[in-house]
């Protein structure tokens, strides 16, 4: 017996870019393999109503195990599938990250931090192999097509209702999550549609791949959305969920739900460098609670000719193609000197959720606001040279400077302040709070 | 006393009560939710509406200058108009308030104006938006809208095209949720919806551009909800309500001269909630 259970493990993408990555459909597993719908990465690449969506995983067991339903927003065919390149997903994510910006009041020159950009290129490759079509028996399901395209095994499922998909589900040892027959009757009755992926195992070792490459599928629909409903069902607790949306004229907003901007250029104190992913952590977690749990976050929206500060290059024409970008030109870009992309507007959504605060599919419309944002976080490094002259006056100012900013990082992200104030080197090793407050009136 | 309060009440323009609810509202969108207005949009909206209001007063000579209309009109605007270019603001301003003067049948205007506005600036350019979801669905700020909306309405004594238009809408998406077999988390979430709720009480229900009887309004509620459903729920396009406004108010004159019989004049006091 398998286990139709969710989304694996999640970690947040900082400094470092994010490795945790899954699908939005579901997946399915052996009953004892406990896996768990906990964070996605999906790039969604809309023009008109043309979308290719990419789905990057995480996936951590054994292959033979895996296995996923991936619902959408309308009838496809073989052909609309494909394996993408995990690499890319990992350039994207980076080149969108919230990044942290260092200057010295010493040095005006402006020295920001660069990120690792793995460039382990996996082309495509899209393995015709037809099977030998399977023609389900019972309850109004069929199998429309089943194929190999790369390491996976892909099953076109057409089902005239949910019945006939979760019966023959159940008949091929999947068991469904609690509820998830509504959620799949719903679906098809606006008219949705499903495909299963599985690890084919003979495929995958010759290929040679140690991980899975993250399924890519190209539709024409109205719809511009993201189907979670699924994915909230046995899901353990919330789920993180980014979103990199790839359009023409602008940003990218959910209809739904509200957007809301992350606190952004804001100053903090020098040890977060070495912390910037708990910093950001708690920041996201104090922000989440601040719009009671429902809301939508926008971490980056820029064109993606260019960046500044760049936490990684924007990607290349080529890398922009095979994530579907098909208004561009495509194979001209090389991978060495990355063209600079044109006409690709850029929009990093983050979504922690469950179902309780998020009900409903993820509705997005593209606006027209091609206004640039990031998430942008400043450290001001105090000059610590040998003084030659009486700096005493520098000192109080870098202590007040010191201090606005341990209460800024309190308020972001509610840490305790005392702690944090501990971790700044004040000059003269005191805390400013610590000093009376009458000296600074007649000093 | 209480007396004296209601003949105030009803003698006051009810007009004060809206300018008054939408200034809240704009105030608590820019100051609470922080969701992009921009302030130089809406005093170019705010500025170019009164301009456009005093051209067309002398041009078809009113009697007198109205300025509550079009700062109504530019409230609205503002409220749910977004763009990055202000040249496109000050256009949409001109076109809510040029249509009142152009667009008439039997002396009245046909569009609403902050409405056909709305859509002629999404129709023209990508850089003209509508942000429905920027206001959130927390369920006390939806309460809050209403009843605000409601206090307005009870004084313009049109409350039937609203509550219809609500009570069509409501019945929308709860029956869609009891065909489709979903949680009654997703009608509730979609009810509660701040940009619904302002097109409920402050646009649908303009006294101006609604049938003239109550049943022709009930009606007419009834089809901008049916064709924003189809809008929203087949064509999967965002803003149903605000374009199915528009689809639907040519048949205003039609509902109004079929429906002719059973008119009554608005100013009568009407035992409406």
């Amino acid at each position: 017996m398998r286990i139709l259970a969710t989304i694996a493990a999640a970690a947040l993408t900082v400094a470092i870019s994010a490795t945790a990555q899954a699908f939005c459909g579901f997946y399915v597993a052996k009953a004892d393999t406990s896996l768990f719908n906990k964070a996605s990465q999906v790039v969604l690449v809309r023009d008109k109503d043309r979308t290719v969506i990419t789905m990057a995983n995480d996936f951590e067991g054994e292959v033979e195990d895996f296995a996923v339903v991936i619902p959408v927003p309308t009838k496809i065919e073989r052909e609309q599938i494909n394996v993408g390149d995990r690499a890319i997903v990992q350039h994207l994510d980076a080149y969108t990250s919230p990044r942290l910006v260092e200057y010295h009041d010493a040095d005006p020159c402006m020295d920001y931090r660069h990120f690792e950009m793995s460039m382990d290129s996996a082309a495509p490759q899209a393995a015709v192999l037809e099977e030998a079509r399977k023609v389900a028996r019972s309850r109004g399901v069929t199998i429309e097509a089943s194929y190999t395209v790369g390491e996976y095994d892909i099953l076109i499922l057409s089902a005239n209702e949910s019945s006939g998909l979760v019966s023959w589900l159940q008949d091929n040892d999947y068991k469904l999550p609690k509820g998830a027959e509504r959620v799949v009757d719903s679906y098809l009755k606006q008219d949705m549609r499903f495909f299963v992926a599985k690890v084919n195992l003979k495929e995958q070792s010759k290929l040679g791949y140690q991980y899975l490459r993250p399924l890519q599928v190209a539709y024409e629909s109205n719809k511009f959305m993201l189907p979670i409903r699924l994915g909230t069902l046995n899901a353990d607790g919330k789920q993180e969920l980014y979103v990199y949306a790839l359009t023409r004229t602008g940003r990218v907003e959910t209809t739904n739900y509200r957007t809301v901007k992350l606190p952004s250029n804001v100053n903090v104190p020098e040890f977060v460098e070495g912390e910037f992913a708990d910093f950001y952590r708690a920041m996201f977690d104090k922000q989440v609670e601040a719009e009671n749990e429902r809301a939508v976050f926008l971490e980056y929206a820029w064109d993606m000719a260019w960046c500044d500060p760049c936490a990684a290059d924007p990607l290349s024409a080529q890398e922009l193609r095979e994530l579907g970008v098909f208004w561009t030109g495509g194979r001209g870009g090389s991978k060495i000197a990355p063209m600079p992309a044109q006409d690709v507007f850029v929009t990093r959504l983050h979504v922690r959720y469950d179902g309780e605060h998020f009900p409903e599919d993820l509705m997005f419309q593209e606006t027209g606001d091609r206004q640039n944002y990031q998430g942008r976080y400043v450290i001001q490094h105090p000059w610590k040279g040998e003084p030659s002259c009486d700096i005493s006056q520098y000192q109080a100012q870098v202590r007040e400077r010191q201090e606005q900013e341990a209460q800024q990082l309190a308020n972001m992200t509610g840490w305790d302040i005392d702690d944090i104030r501990k971790k700044i080197p004040f000059p003269e090793g005191d805390a400013p709070v610590q000093e009376p407050w009458w000296k600074r009136i007649w000093g | 006393m209480e007396t004296k309060i209601r003949q105030l009440s009803s003698n006051l323009d009810p007009r004060y009560f809206q300018i008054v609810v939408l200034s809240a509202l704009l105030l608590y969108g820019v100051a609470i939710l922080d969701f992009g207005i921009r302030w130089q949009n809406a005093i170019a909206i705010m500025l170019t509406a009164q301009f456009v209001q005093l051209v067309g007063t002398r041009a078809v000579q009113l009697p007198r200058f109205d300025p509550l209309s079009p700062l109504i009109t530019s409230l609205s605007l503002t409220l749910l108009l977004r763009t990055d270019d202000v040249r496109l603001a000050i256009l949409a301003a001109c076109i809510a308030i040029g249509s009142k003067f152009v667009l008439r049948v039997r002396n009245k205007h046909i569009f609403n104006p902050a409405n056909f506005a709305l859509v002629s600036m999404m129709l023209l350019s990508d850089h003209a938006w509508v942000s429905s979801g920027q206001w959130g669905s927390a369920a006390i700020g939806a309460f809050a809208l209403a009843c605000l909306g409601f206090i307005v309405l009870t004084r313009a004594k049109r409350a039937e095209t609203t509550l219809a238009f609500l009570g069509c809408y409501a019945a929308l998406v709860f029956g869609r949720a009891l065909w489709l077999g979903d949680p009654l988390g997703i009608p509730l979430h979609q009810l509660q919806n701040g940009a619904l709720l302002i097109f409920a009480f402050f646009m649908i229900s303009d006294p101006r551009t609604t049938p003239n009887t109550a049943a022709g309004r009930i009606l007419f509620a009834a089809l901008v909800t049916a064709v924003a459903g189809t809008i929203q729920f087949i064509y999967f396009q965002p803003n149903g309500p605000i374009l199915a406004l528009i689809l639907c108010a040519p048949l205003v004159p039609v509902i109004d001269s079929l429906l002719k019989g059973r008119n009554y004049r608005w100013e009568q006091p009407k035992g409406v909630l």
